[in-house]
């Protein structure tokens, strides 16, 4: 998977759960949870995705690594599963 | 023989839209199975049955508005199970009922005549029937192209499979549901006594407890801590039952279970509190899953009715963002209302030390007609107590 496979997989979800916000305004060095009116459930859904279609773990400590759209690309990107596929591919 | 109505669900309800029919004259229900969807201010809700039967004949058509307690349809008892649409000997006395056109009163024998689909409801075969009902798609809007126009499992088949036939996705009418709270809450302020109470909650074994349990869990098994706080809420009640119940024109009845209305943010603008059934004898896992649902199913508005109707007691919780406290409006005619804020690191004293310590700011408004501040305050302690045994909730 290339790094913009990954920003389409994050994006999607992300609309899935702010499906009102204009994502090809948004900043990806922001805070997603203040960007997207993100709460914690909202969270939580996001990683559950992630992890169910992507394969990878995103333990609880790692989710600040998670905040904005760029860190969340970087974090994904590094995981073993997605490498993986990268090699594949 | 039982009337299936239109529910009230909440006091700012005065009536609802029937917007489709989910079973069909002689369809068998049990009770809690959806028989109808309503819309209402607070979105399509999926209406169940209290009671167990078989549908006998629907009296209203989708598309009409009616006040709450309206009959929608009759059903015949479980031990009166009239196979329909065999007609029953009638006494001799009686003529045989005449068909009447779109059935207007619930005024019919207790066993009535073949129930041959006056007009509301085109004919179709059973199979047709359930898979429509299962897609969610009106028997009205599909083509039939059997006998006499009978809708035909083909035609739901295709009908299914052109998005357009498909019950669109329902969006919530923000405008509506403001007008529902705006009305629940001026009644709330200008009947019930509130009282308010806050107290601050340590968090320090309650966030080492849910780190621990969500350590190696996969994502969709993982706990918030808004799961802990609803069965403290749940178990708290049942040492302080004043606090779980309604109040109308100044009497209170203590209710039989608790059912926790679980306030819900709805993106935009809105807010619904539907009911997790029962949540002290759930599991927190098992609260979680609920609260998982729940929250999905009112954020794209497809609550059932009994969500809307049973709630004893109502707990708002803030989340991770935001601000540290919040004071509750009651929902009428519930009788308190307790609130959770944003945890936030603090200094904290611990044996003697002051060290840094997460906490969050726990409040509870009630009813001054039916508890007083003592109480309240026996039931934030004992919400604060359980969440300092995380491991027992």
């Amino acid at each position: 998977m290339t790094p913009d496979d990954v920003r389409r997989v994050v994006l999607e979800e992300l609309s899935n759960i702010a499906p009102e916000a204009d994502l090809a305004l948004l900043d990806p060095a922001a805070d997603l949870r203040e960007a997207l009116d993100i709460d914690s459930m909202d969270h939580l859904n996001f990683v559950t995705a992630l992890h169910n279609r992507l394969g990878v773990a995103i333990p609880e400590v790692d989710y600040p690594r998670l905040i904005t759209l760029d860190g969340a690309i970087a974090y994904l990107m590094a995981d073993p599963a997605i490498a993986a596929k990268a090699g594949i591919a | 023989m039982g009337i299936f109505r239109m529910p009230s669900l909440g006091a700012d309800m005065e009536a609802g839209v029937l917007v489709e029919w989910l079973k069909q004259p002689g369809d068998t229900v049990a009770r809690g199975d959806i028989v109808a969807v309503v819309e209402t201010q607070k979105g399509a809700i999926e209406v169940e049955t209290f009671e167990a039967g078989v549908i006998e004949r629907l009296l209203v058509t989708p598309g009409t508005t009616v006040p709450v307690g309206t009959p929608l349809a009759l059903l015949a008892g479980a031990g009166e199970t009239v196979v329909l649409p065999i007609p029953e000997p009638q006494p001799s006395v009686s003529p045989p009922p005449p068909m009447r056109a779109p059935v207007p009163l619930p005024s019919p024998p207790v066993t009535s005549p073949p129930v041959t689909m006056a007009t509301a409801h085109p004919p179709a075969s059973p199979a047709a029937r359930r898979l429509a009902a299962e897609r969610g798609i009106a028997l009205t809007a599909i083509a039939g192209s059997g006998p006499g126009g009978a809708v035909l499992l083909a035609d739901v088949e295709r009908a299914a499979a052109t998005p357009s036939a498909a019950s669109p996705a329902r969006g919530l009418d923000l405008a509506q549901m403001r007008r529902a709270i705006a009305a629940a809450m001026a009644r709330s302020n200008q009947e019930i006594p509130h009282y308010y109470l806050s107290t601050t909650v340590a968090l320090a074994k309650a966030n080492a407890w849910l780190t621990e349990r969500n350590t190696g869990r996969p994502p969709e098994q993982r706990l918030l801590l808004a799961a802990l706080q609803l069965k403290a809420v749940a178990l708290a009640l049942r040492r302080l039952p004043e606090f779980n119940g309604s109040c109308i024109d100044g009497m209170f009845r203590p209710a039989e279970g608790i059912h926790i209305g679980t306030a819900v943010a709805i993106r935009g603008g809105g807010l619904v509190a539907p009911a997790i059934h029962h949540a002290d004898r759930l599991t927190v896992d098992e609260v979680m899953a609920r609260l998982r649902d729940l929250v999905a199913r009112a954020r794209s508005g497809r609550l059932r009715s009994s969500e809307l109707a049973d709630p004893t007691i109502t707990v708002t919780s803030l989340g991770d963002r935001g601000v540290e406290g919040v004071f509750g409006v009651i929902y009428p005619p519930q009788v308190a209302i307790v609130g959770f804020g944003k945890p936030v690191e603090r200094p904290w004293v611990v044996d003697g030390q002051v060290v840094p310590c997460p906490v969050m700011t726990a409040t509870l408004a009630a009813d001054h007609r039916v508890s007083d501040g003592h109480r309240g305050a026996l039931l934030l302690a004992e919400i604060d107590r359980l969440l300092q045994e995380p491991g027992s909730l």
